[in-house]
């Protein structure tokens, strides 16, 4: 909207929330927030590594093979709650029949998917010194194994249908039904006897670990939040631009890049 | 600084290994990931439109 007349000039509105849930507003608001994200995820990032792998302590018990939980607890919390951001985003869009939700939900499966892999490949290699074994069938591990199946079975049923209604709401359904095995995941380490160790941090009690540790430790989160928020949000909008190729604002965005 | 020398450090006492396989891998998944968006868009803005 544009106040032309200088004799009426826009007054302040109230912010209205769903105007960010039309694409091209969504698009616009985004860009920004992505370059964003890139930013204080190289600071986060670097931070993280020079503080876990430079200056924190060596484990008492496990010995520098420890470092890896700087890799492994983000991956793994962030696989888990994409899950859930994902079996969210893939419920709105079947209550509301909203484009945008459905293209988040599937907007972040690859990532989390790829989240979910990076906690099993780091949990493989750090349990070989720890546990002497690369793998165990054992609650946690198993729990976290069947959340990578989700995460492809959801994207080969999304992209195995070709209706694109269909297939939104066909994998969405899956996705939602699969969110069970999230709590099983995180829980597991309390509900069954299993060779994983139990929480390090908790919202509870005062963590277990050293202070230079856990700056270490949340600083890598930071940084894989910020990677999956980039991630995701650059996702979207590639899908919005291909989606809606043929609306005014993706081709007024096209020919500003074009000339630039 | 807790390393007196960067073999050591590489070394990391015996699991160099374990932990550069951990940071290794994943550092290359997501610079492939970040690869691949980027791949998508620039097909996406010259000019001819997958889809």
């Amino acid at each position: 909207m544009e106040y032309k007349n200088p004799t009426n000039p826009p007054i302040a509105q109230p912010i209205n929330w769903f105007a960010f849930a039309s694409p091209s507003r969504f698009y616009q608001l985004s860009q920004k927030i992505i370059l964003l994200c890139w930013i204080l995820f190289l600071i986060t990032a670097t931070a993280g590594l020079i503080l876990g792998l430079l200056f924190a302590p060596t484990d008492a018990v496990q010995g520098d093979s420890y470092r890896i939980i700087y890799i492994h607890v983000p991956a793994a919390w962030m696989s888990m709650i994409l899950y859930l951001a994902m079996a969210f985003w893939a419920s709105i869009g079947l209550i509301f029949n909203a484009r945008l939700a459905y293209r988040f939900a599937i907007s972040i499966a690859p990532t989390g998917a790829l989240m979910t892999f990076i906690a099993l490949w780091t949990g493989a290699l750090w349990g070989k010194p720890t546990w002497g074994t690369w793998w165990v069938w054992d609650a946690r591990l198993t729990s976290e194994l069947i959340l990578l199946f989700l995460y492809i079975g959801y994207l080969s049923l999304y992209y195995s249908i070709h209706d694109e209604r269909k297939a939104a709401k066909a994998s969405s359904l899956l996705a939602i039904v699969g969110a069970v095995n999230v709590p099983i995941i995180y829980f597991s380490v309390k509900w069954w006897n299993t060779l994983h160790q139990g929480a390090t941090i908790t919202v509870s009690k005062a963590p277990s670990i050293e202070q230079t540790m856990l700056i270490a430790l949340l600083l890598m989160t930071a940084a894989f939040w910020l990677y999956a928020f980039a991630v995701i949000f650059t996702r979207v909008n590639q899908r919005s631009l291909i989606d809606e190729s043929h609306t005014d604002w993706v081709q007024q965005i096209l020919r500003g890049r074009g000339q630039a | 600084m807790i390393w007196s020398s960067f073999h050591e450090f590489i070394l990391m006492h015996g699991y160099g290994g374990y932990v550069w396989g951990s940071f290794g891998l994943t550092a290359l998944l997501m610079v492939l990931e970040f690869r691949q968006l980027r791949k998508i868009n620039q097909s996406i803005f010259s000019e001819n439109l997958p889809s």
